[in-house]
C-alpha cells in the first residue's frame, strides 16, 4: 500500500464508513461538489449521491441542529466545520443542546463535528483556532485531535461508531506534511488511549496533535545531550487517558506540557493539577508548559512563529526542568 | 394564502370536535393543579403558564400522526397531552421527581421520547429546535419514514439567529417541517410591537421563500384545520410552512410576574376572548355538547388527574448519588443506536446511489412565498437534470462560478444567480 497523506486518512475513514453503514451522512458547507474546503470529501457526493452528503448555507448552527435531529432517528451524521474556528457559531447549540442531551433526557446523539483546525499554515486570527478547551469544559462531549494518518483514520472511524458527539479537531499542518503506510482494511484506534511516540526515563512530554511532533524534534535535541524524554500522545483529551499519564510520571518523575492552544486555561494547567493530586510525591520537579502565547493568532509569519510553540523553546523548557 | 375560515371547508367528525375539547380542558386543568401545587411550594423552580393559549398547543399538535415527530416550547404542555404523555409526566417534571422522564435532571416542559412518542426536548435557548426538527425531517425523508416534524416558536423567539439559520436550512431542504410561530405578543416584558416592525410575523416567511398561514389562535377549531392542512402539505413534499396563531399570554412570563406592564384593556379584550369559552358556545351551538356531556368530561379529567398527581406528590426525589450519572452513552448496553429504514437500503448505497455532480437539488429555489409572486424574478439553481450530452460540471465548479460572476459586474444580482446555477445552459 503506498503510504497516504493524514487528508486522505480522514478521507478514507469517512469513505469506508459510509460504504459499510447507510446510517453514515455527511452534512456541511462545500462537502458536496466541492469536496470541502481541503478536498477531505473529494469524491463523496458522486459516491454517496446527494441525500448522504448534503451541502448546506452558510449556518453552523443549523447544521449541527440538523445533525443532532438526523441522529435522533439513528443515523450517524459528520458534520463539517469548514475552518473549525466557525465552531464558536454554533457554540450554544453543541454545548446547551447536543452536549447536555443524554445527561438530561436521556437522549444520546451520536454525531461527530469535524474539521481543521491549528496554526502554523499563516491563516490568521480567524482561520487558525485551537478550541478544544471550551467544549472540554462541557460535560458531554468527547474530543479528538490525532497526529498521525494512522490515528487520524482509525480514531475518526471509532469516533463515528461512538453513541456520544464527538469534535474531532484535524490538525491542517499536517494534512499534506504526514505519509504514512496504513494497514488494509478496517480497524479502528479506541478513544480515550494515548500512546508512547519515544520512551525515555528522564522526563515526560505530553503533548497531542502538530506539536507532537515538534517535541518529537525537540526530545531528538534532548538525547544528544543525555536528556532521555519520553514524548506521549494524548490522542483523545476526553476521555483522558490519566493512566498513561501517571504512568509515564511515575516513571520519569517529572513533566513537561506542550500544546499549541493558549497557555491560560490550556489543557497543560488541567493535566498539572491532575498531576498534583495523584502524582504529588512521584514529582522531582515543577511541571512545566510550553504553549502558544495569551493572545490571538497573529498573521505576520514572523508574529506567528513567536506565537506558536517551536523545538527551541520546548528544548530549553525541557533542560530547565531537567535539571530539578 | 391564509386560511379565510377553514372551519366551514373542512368538517370534523363528533369525536375529533370533542377530543379538541377534552384536550383543551385537560390543558388547563393539570395547568390549574399545577398552581396549586406551586402555591404549595411543591413545584421547583418555575411555573410557566399558557392560560388562553392552548387552543394553539392543542390544535396543532393534534393534526400531528402517531409517527411524527414534535418538540414543544414551555408554554406547549396541551402539545404534551394531545401526543400522548400523560398528566403524571408532567406534574413529576415539575416536581423534580425521581419518577418524572427525566428523573429529576430536568425540570417543566424539558423531556422527550425518541422511542415511542417522538418528541424531542426543548431547551431553554429559544431557536435552536428549528433547525434540529428540521434535521429530523431530513432523517425522516432519508429512511423512508413519510414523518413530520412540528415545533413551536414565540414572537420573542423568532428574533434569534438560529430561527434564521434553521427556517432557511429546512427551505433550503425543503424538509416536511412545519412552525407554529405563537404570536401571544409578549416576549417576557417586551410587547411584540418593539421586537419586530411587521404587522404579521407570518411575514418573515416571505424571506424563505416558504408557504405561510395566519389562524386565530384562540379559535381551536381554525388552528387545527390550518394545521392539518399544512402537515398535509408538508407531508407531500411542498416543505416547510409557517402557521402565525395570533393569541395572547394572559399570565406573566412566569408564575413570579404579575405582569404588570400589560395595558388593562389588552388583557381584557383576550380574556372575553378565552379559547374554551369560544369553543364550548361553538359545541352548544351545534348541540354538540350538552351540560351533561360538559360534565362527565370534567369528571373524567379530575378523576385521572387526582391519581396522577396522588402519584407525583408520593414519588421520591432522586437519589443524591443519581447526579454524577449519565454524562455520556456507555455504549449498546446504554442505547442501541438502529434507524428505522421504510425504504430500500441500496437505494442509498453505491452504486445506486452514485450520481453525477450537478449543481442544485430538485425544487431548488424557486422562491415560492404565501400569497406567491412577492419575489424577485431571480431563479437561481432551479434544477435542470443533467443532461447526458453535456459536459459534466468543472470539478472546481466553484472557482468558474466566481469568476463569471466577477465578469458581469454591470448585473450584479442576475449575474449572480446565473454563476450559481452552473448546470443551467
Amino acid at each position: 500500500m503506498a503510504p497516504v497523506t493524514y487528508l486522505e486518512a480522514i478521507r478514507q475513514a469517512m469513505f469506508e464508513e459510509m460504504a459499510a453503514d447507510p446510517s453514515v451522512v455527511l452534512i456541511g458547507e462545500d462537502v458536496g461538489v466541492y469536496g470541502g474546503a481541503f478536498k477531505t470529501s473529494e469524491g463523496l457526493l458522486e459516491k454517496f449521491g446527494w441525500e448522504r452528503v448534503i451541502d448546506t448555507p452558510i449556518s453552523e448552527s443549523a447544521i449541527i441542529g440538523a445533525a443532532c435531529g438526523m441522529s435522533y432517528l439513528g443515523l450517524r451524521p459528520i458534520a463539517e466545520m469548514q475552518f473549525i474556528d466557525f465552531i464558536a457559531c454554533c457554540f450554544n447549540q453543541l454545548t446547551n443542546f447536543v452536549a447536555k442531551g443524554h445527561y438530561l433526557w436521556n437522549a444520546p446523539a451520536p454525531i461527530v463535528v469535524r474539521g481543521p483546525a491549528g496554526g502554523g499554515v499563516r491563516g490568521g486570527p480567524f482561520h487558525s483556532a485551537n478550541p478544544e478547551m471550551y467544549f472540554l469544559h462541557t460535560p458531554g462531549m468527547k474530543i479528538v485531535y490525532p497526529s498521525t494518518p494512522y490515528d487520524a483514520k482509525g480514531l475518526l472511524k471509532a469516533s463515528i461508531r461512538d453513541n456520544n458527539p464527538v469534535l474531532f479537531f484535524e490538525h491542517k499542518f499536517l494534512y499534506r506534511r504526514l505519509k504514512e503506510e496504513l494497514p488494509e482494511g478496517d480497524y479502528i484506534v479506541p478513544l480515550g488511549k494515548a500512546a508512547v511516540r519515544r520512551e525515555g526515563r528522564h522526563l515526560t512530554i505530553l503533548s497531542y496533535a502538530a506539536m507532537v511532533h515538534t517535541a518529537l524534534e525537540a526530545a531528538d535535541a534532548l538525547a544528544k545531550e543525555g536528556i532521555e524524554a519520553e514524548v506521549i500522545d494524548l490522542r483523545t483529551l476526553m476521555p483522558l487517558d490519566e493512566e498513561a499519564i501517571l504512568q509515564s510520571v511515575k516513571k520519569t518523575n517529572k513533566c513537561l506540557i506542550v500544546h499549541e492552544d493558549t497557555k491560560t486555561g490550556g489543557l497543560a494547567g488541567e493535566i498539572a493539577a491532575i498531576l498534583f493530586e495523584k502524582a504529588f510525591h512521584d514529582l522531582d520537579g515543577p511541571v512545566l508548559r510550553v504553549a502558544s502565547l495569551d493572545t490571538p493568532v497573529p498573521y505576520a509569519p514572523t508574529l506567528e512563529e513567536a506565537f506558536l510553540p517551536n523545538a527551541q523553546k520546548i528544548f530549553a523548557t525541557a533542560k530547565e526542568l531537567a535539571r530539578f | 394564502m391564509p386560511a379565510s375560515d377553514p372551519r366551514s371547508s373542512a368538517p370534523l367528525s363528533r369525536q375529533q370536535y370533542l377530543d379538541l375539547y377534552y384536550f383543551m380542558r385537560l390543558n388547563r386543568e393539570v395547568e390549574d393543579t399545577m398552581t396549586r401545587l406551586f402555591r404549595q411550594n411543591k413545584i421547583v423552580g418555575g411555573l410557566y403558564s399558557s392560560l388562553g393559549q392552548e387552543a394553539v398547543s392543542v390544535g396543532t399538535a393534534y393534526a400531528l400522526e402517531k409517527r411524527d415527530w414534535m418538540a414543544p416550547m414551555i408554554r406547549n404542555i396541551g402539545a404534551l397531552l394531545v401526543k400522548g404523555v400523560p398528566p403524571r409526566d408532567i406534574f413529576t417534571q415539575h416536581m423534580a421527581k425521581y419518577t418524572s422522564p427525566t428523573k429529576g435532571k430536568d425540570g417543566t416542559s424539558h423531556f422527550g421520547d425518541l422511542e415511542n412518542l417522538h418528541i424531542v426536548s426543548p431547551i431553554s435557548m429559544l431557536g435552536d429546535l428549528i433547525p434540529v426538527m428540521t434535521g429530523v425531517a431530513m432523517a425522516g425523508r432519508y429512511l423512508g419514514q413519510k414523518l413530520v416534524a412540528m415545533t413551536w416558536i414565540g414572537d420573542g423567539g423568532s428574533s434569534t439567529g438560529v430561527f434564521h439559520e434553521g427556517l432557511n436550512l429546512a427551505a433550503s431542504q425543503k424538509a416536511s417541517f412545519v412552525l407554529i410561530l405563537e404570536n401571544n405578543q409578549w416576549a417576557y416584558s417586551t410587547p411584540v410591537r418593539r421586537q419586530v416592525p411587521l404587522e404579521n410575523l407570518a411575514d418573515r416567511a416571505k424571506a424563505y421563500g416558504i408557504a405561510s398561514y395566519i389562524v386565530d389562535g384562540n379559535d381551536v377549531v381554525a388552528v387545527y384545520t390550518t394545521a392539518r392542512e399544512a402537515v398535509a402539505r408538508a407531508r407531500a413534499g411542498e416543505g416547510p410552512i409557517l402557521i402565525e396563531a395570533k393569541t395572547f399570554r394572559r399570565r406573566g412570563h412566569a408564575q413570579h410576574d404579575p405582569a404588570e406592564y400589560v395595558p388593562a384593556e389588552q388583557r381584557e379584550f383576550w380574556e372575553k376572548r378565552d379559547p374554551i369559552l369560544l369553543y364550548e358556545k361553538f359545541l352548544t351551538e351545534r348541540k354538540l355538547l350538552d351540560a351533561k356531556g360538559k360534565k362527565a368530561i370534567e369528571e373524567r379529567i379530575a378523576t385521572l388527574l387526582e391519581a396522577e398527581r396522588e402519584f407525583a406528590e408520593n414519588s421520591p426525589m432522586p437519589p443524591p448519588e443519581f447526579a454524577a450519572e449519565g454524562v455520556y452513552c456507555t455504549g449498546d448496553n446504554c442505547h442501541k443506536i438502529q434507524p428505522r429504514w421504510e425504504r430500500p437500503l441500496e437505494e442509498v448505497m453505491p452504486p445506486k446511489s452514485s450520481v453525477e455532480a450537478v449543481w442544485t437539488v430538485a425544487g431548488f429555489g424557486r422562491g415560492k412565498t404565501s400569497d406567491s409572486g412577492g419575489n424577485a424574478p431571480i431563479h437561481f439553481g432551479d434544477t435542470q437534470p443533467h443532461r447526458a450530452d453535456e459536459p459534466p460540471p468543472p470539478a472546481d465548479a466553484k472557482s468558474a462560478g466566481g469568476k463569471s460572476a466577477g465578469k458581469s459586474k454591470a448585473k450584479a444580482a442576475p449575474a449572480k444567480a446565473s454563476a450559481r446555477g452552473k448546470a443551467r445552459r
